[in-house]
């Protein structure tokens, strides 16, 4: 592959003005497929959740999905849309292997969410509104792998196989106006966008939202201004770019790119290009030409969808509180300093500490156990923290440690029985014995004995040399195994120390 | 008389991959045009309060619900493909080398 010229980026932004278009697929998370009813659901193998519908094959009819309609107008409410009264589905017509029925139903002119607004907030405290055009429904394709080759890629292999189970699962394809004005934060617009997009999903409930999985996709177009024209540039859609940091990383390259292009004379393609995650560079797709000629036509086999005013209005009263404003309370009422709060965000643990807090604890120690062990321990297991362990089990750990019952590091050890399957922190606490030993008695004993070993420490303590303690306490915290109330042993050794004979 | 031109036939055709000869093309050049000027005197009857249908039964909203019916088993599915390998279809290449 050739390695494309790049402009330094601040050379770039004085020369040009970065116009920018995002189009983020999100995959519902319905039981079945758009069409029919085939299970959405993948790693059962491959082709086990395919229908006449959904294969293409003659006869086959489609049916649509009420929960995916449901999701898709929750979905575009929640984007600040109008939801049509009247909406259709379209055929939009290409071959390509991964679409069994040579078109994607989709929607054209009558999409069913249209004209939304989104407010993303920078790193910078900068405010960015991003108009969206239009959210409409589709159908995804099926799964390419492609055999031989020297790449293992597309171009040059032998053959290529397929797996449909993913072909006709429910999409909401999210398109924005241009956005324009975005300058040396474009690249950051991006990633805040299409994050701020997974934050919704996921707060609607309507997709799985993991990216790494492809539950949201992101488009990316770019084009270049040049300073002082009002003429948009030609742009590329960068295609794959499917992770946060993967966004910003691409919209950068392709100002950089685009820039060094322009500069040198040359021309841009309007092009579809692909992200390559492991170099950090765009190649160049198919261009948009013929292929791009997709003969759209209303679905003949399907009726309108028509949404009437009251439903979407019940729906509305279900959307949750936009995550935005939810960050900006949360944070409010338990006082976190913006690192720490930022902290809890980018772990993903928002929701974990929020349930904990509600379960009974403190702020601060459901805080600090989310991001300390639990998510070591999650880190270790390669998995996600709150996967790992329940709310309510971290809650009742931290109310063992704050009614004294056990130390740190004794929590530390029944959270890992907790994971492990042993039960409740109470019943790991009791199986594993691990409670600190608050019975007077035993630790009344080895006082004594640590005492009568370190006479001249007791004669000290009877001097009033009450520092001297320490030497007696850590014997006595030593013999216990750590598992005694440092503070009661101070106690109790002031006590003996004085009473002894 | 329509405007749709021998062109314009071969570019479809181009795209629904159907091979045509020129004899063909002319032949549905001409029915195509026929075509497109019915459909145009229909277009002068219907007013302007007619609203365009693409269906003709005056339905809308008609959902099923969100349950799992069985699948095709793979063996059913893969039947019909003119190749296969394992549980997959099997493709000629898609694009040639770069």
């Amino acid at each position: 592959m050739k390695k494309a010229e790049l402009m330094d980026y601040d050379k770039a932004l004085e020369l040009f003005e970065p116009v920018l278009g995002f189009e983020v697929h999100v995959e519902l998370n319905t039981k079945t497929k758009m069409f029919c009813g085939c299970a959405n659901e993948f790693g059962q193998g491959a082709n086990t959740n395919t229908c006449p519908t959904c294969l293409g094959l003659p006869g086959g009819l489609p049916q649509v999905n009420a929960k995916a309609i449901e999701s898709s107008i929750r979905l575009g409410l929640a984007l600040g849309c109008e939801i049509a009264e009247y909406s259709r589905f379209a055929r939009k017509n290409y071959f390509y292997p991964d679409t069994a029925k040579n078109f994607q139903t989709s929607q054209y002119d009558e999409p069913i969410a249209f004209n939304g607004q989104l407010t993303i907030e920078l790193e910078s405290g900068r405010l960015v509104t991003v108009d969206i055009e239009r959210a409409h429904m589709e159908d995804d394709a099926g799964k390419l792998t492609h055999v031989g080759g020297a790449t293992g890629r597309i171009q040059g292999a032998d053959y290529s196989l397929v797996d449909y189970n993913r072909g006709g699962v429910p999409l909401v394809e999210i398109v924005t106006q241009m956005i324009e004005g975005g300058e040396a934060d474009s690249p950051e617009i991006g990633r805040t966008y299409v994050a701020a997009i997974r934050e919704i999903v996921k707060a609607l409930g309507v997709s799985n939202a993991r990216m790494e999985e492809g539950n949201v996709r992101c488009d990316a177009n770019v084009s270049l201004r040049p300073r002082g024209s009002n003429i948009l540039g030609t742009r590329t859609e960068t295609k794959n770019v499917n992770s946060l940091r993967s966004v910003e990383r691409a919209v950068r390259y392709e100002i950089q790119r685009q820039a060094a292009l322009l500069a040198a004379g040359g021309t841009i393609t309007q092009e579809t290009r692909h992200w390559h995650e492991d170099t950090g560079i765009t190649s160049a797709g198919r261009p948009k030409s013929d292929a791009d000629d997709y003969r759209y036509f209303p679905e003949p086999d399907l009726v309108p969808v028509a949404p009437s005013r009251e439903w979407v209005e019940e729906l509305r009263a279900t959307l949750p509180e936009p995550p935005a404003a939810r960050r900006k309370r949360l944070q409010a009422d338990w006082g976190f300093a913006d690192l720490e709060f930022q902290d809890v965000v980018n772990s993903d643990l928002l929701d974990a500490v929020e349930a904990t807090i509600a379960a009974g604890s403190a702020a601060q120690a459901a805080r600090k156990w989310w991001t300390g062990e639990v998510a070591r321990l999650a880190n270790v297991a390669g998995v996600t923290a709150d996967s790992l362990v329940q709310p309510v089990q971290v809650a009742a750990l931290i109310e063992l440690v704050v009614a004294g019952t056990l130390t740190d590091r004794l929590a530390r050890q029944v959270l890992e029985g907790v994971i492990a399957g042993e039960g409740t922190p109470l019943e790991v606490v009791e199986l594993r014995g691990l409670a600190v030993v608050s019975d007077d008695g035993a630790l009344i004993a080895a006082i004594d004995e640590a005492l009568a070993a370190q006479p001249d420490v007791l004669a000290k303590i009877r001097d009033g040399k009450v520092q001297a303690a320490g030497a007696v306490i850590g014997a006595v915290m030593k013999a216990m195994r750590g598992q005694a109330d440092a503070a009661r042993v101070r106690e109790l050794v002031l006590e003996r120390a004085g009473t002894a004979e | 008389m329509s405007e749709i031109t021998a062109e314009q036939v071969a570019h479809l055709a181009n795209l629904a991959r159907i091979d045509l000869s020129p004899e063909e093309i002319n032949r549905l050049t001409t029915e195509l045009g026929q075509i497109v000027d019915s459909v145009a005197k229909v277009a002068e009857v219907a007013t302007p309060d007619v609203p365009a249908t693409s269906h003709p039964m005056p339905l809308t909203n008609v959902f099923r619900p969100d349950t799992v019916v069985p699948s095709l088993t793979v063996e059913q599915a893969l039947s019909g493909a003119p190749d296969h390998d394992g549980d997959k279809f099997k493709v000629p290449a898609i694009l040639d080398e770069e």
